[in-house]
């Protein structure tokens, strides 16, 4: 990280993607996030860095539509996070990878894709691509969820999200489980969707690696951003 | 809409033919429910009106419903535990689908193991009950209907249930009061049809009323259930 940015200078460089203020999200009743400030612009790579708690899935839930806004004022994507149809909106032009692979078990990866894909209203020629792409359509495209490693079932789930295109992709500890080449591999997807005008939020554990693919880093504690968001090198 | 509900459809009876729940486990638990009953109860003869039937063939009707009841409650079970087990309810919201599409393809998918299901147990209750059919066109109706009602009323409130820690044990505490008039609409018109005699075919169209009405309300309702689960 080589220097401090504060907000004005990144509203500067482009829309603003997301815009979060005093947002309070309630899990049941616990504060989940409590009263949380962030801004993010296009084309941004940031990485929520914090302990565990500290409410880095449920951010990246409430950017995607699923986490309710339970007070406060959030836009992203233009979509106003109060409003249940605008929320709706938004998780068809985002894309949310988590801990749990968002893919059938019981079906083979083709499969899942051809069911996500159609579920998305994308064209099913992406598809093989997309499987090319993600090293999945040789002896993998024909095995069932069930059956593949950790990594490969990360890279099924990023193949539904490489599918999809959508503007924000929000990542929860996408390095998680996976080896180095599969890492590598990440990052890649990643580099790719930004210079094809995504933004990208992610959530990792992995400081090492992800300090290096973001473009600023946001610590979190308590629900809340704890400290000036900081610059990290344009990857 | 209809786009939606036919791939849900498709991709649940896709996961049933790969894992074959159905076959392997409901129909086997259906066929033992209508075994023991036949062990249970007195087989017997007894007079109704001229004719002399055994117990089990006048009681049949009933046993068969009830039967296909409780083997809805494991297919209505397993058609949201795939959708629960890897956040896959999530990843439906995020691609925006009609909710009203998945509670209809989830309910087809339903229908359609319900189907097969009944076609094998009304086949295994003509055999081990000695049961006649007095007319197969109010059967085939009253089935159909039926079905469609079970589906319909199932999936909308196992999706509810879905959503709960206590699911396994809130599905049957939801589902069989709701499904109770479906319940005795199916066994008075299948007694008619097999028995023969009049008035079978007002609860038969009851039994439609009832279909429009769950699939109306699953439809509307199914929004709201999927915001909160």
């Amino acid at each position: 990280m080589s220097e401090a940015a504060n907000d004005d200078e990144v509203d500067s460089a482009g829309r603003v993607v997301v815009d979060l203020d005093g947002a309070i999200s309630l899990l049941g009743r616990f504060p989940a996030l409590s009263g949380l400030d962030l801004t993010v612009v296009d084309g941004e790579i940031v990485l929520l860095r914090g302990p565990n708690g500290a409410g880095k899935t449920t951010l990246l839930r409430l950017c995607a539509g699923l986490a309710p806004l339970s007070d406060g004022s959030g836009r992203v994507l233009d979509y106003d996070l109060v409003v249940r149809r605008d929320r709706r909106r938004l998780r068809r032009e985002s894309g949310l990878l988590s801990h749990q692979t968002f893919l059938y078990e019981e079906l083979t990866v083709e499969e899942n894709l051809k069911f996500w894909a159609q579920a998305n209203r994308v064209e099913l020629d992406t598809i093989e691509p997309v499987l090319d792409r993600l090293d999945l359509a040789g002896r993998l495209r024909n095995v069932s969820i069930s059956a593949l490693s950790t990594g490969q079932r990360r890279r099924a789930s990023l193949a539904v999200m490489v599918c999809r295109r959508p503007k924000l992709w929000l990542l929860d500890e996408p390095h998680a489980g996976l080896d180095q080449a599969g890492r590598d591999f990440v990052d890649d997807i990643v580099r790719h969707a930004v210079r094809f005008g995504a933004t990208v939020m992610l959530a990792s554990h992995d400081l090492d690696r992800s300090i290096d693919l973001a473009t600023r880093v946001v610590q979190l504690a308590g629900g809340q951003v704890s400290g000036p968001s900081e610059a990290s090198h344009v990857s | 809409m209809f786009h939606d509900a036919w791939i849900m459809a498709r991709k649940d009876l896709r996961i049933e033919w790969v894992t074959r729940v159905a076959t392997g486990q409901v129909l086997p638990f259906g066929a033992l429910v209508l075994i023991l009953f036949g062990l249970a109860l007195n087989p017997d003869l007894v007079i109704v009106g001229a004719e002399r039937r055994s117990i089990l063939a006048q009681i049949a009707p009933g046993l068969f419903w009830i039967t296909v009841l409780l083997a809805s409650l494991l297919a209505l079970g397993r058609s949201f535990a795939i959708e629960a087990n890897d956040g896959n309810i999530d990843a439906l919201k995020m691609a925006g689908l009609d909710p009203a599409g998945v509670f209809l393809g989830k309910a087809m998918a339903v229908a359609v193991q319900l189907l097969a299901i009944e076609v094998v147990l009304g086949f295994g209750a003509f055999v081990l009950y000695g049961t006649p059919l007095a007319n197969v066109v109010m059967l085939f109706c009253a089935v159909i209907l039926a079905t469609v009602g079970v589906a319909a009323a199932g999936t909308l409130y196992a999706g509810i249930a879905s959503g709960l820690r206590a699911r396994d044990t809130l599905v049957p505490l939801l589902v069989l009061p709701i499904l109770s008039p479906v319940l005795l609409a199916a066994t008075l018109s299948t007694e008619v049809a097999i028995f023969g005699g009049s008035g079978g075919w007002s609860w038969v169209m009851l039994l439609g009323v009832f279909a429009v009405i769950y699939l109306g309300v699953g439809m509307l309702a199914f929004g709201p259930v999927m915001e909160e689960t």
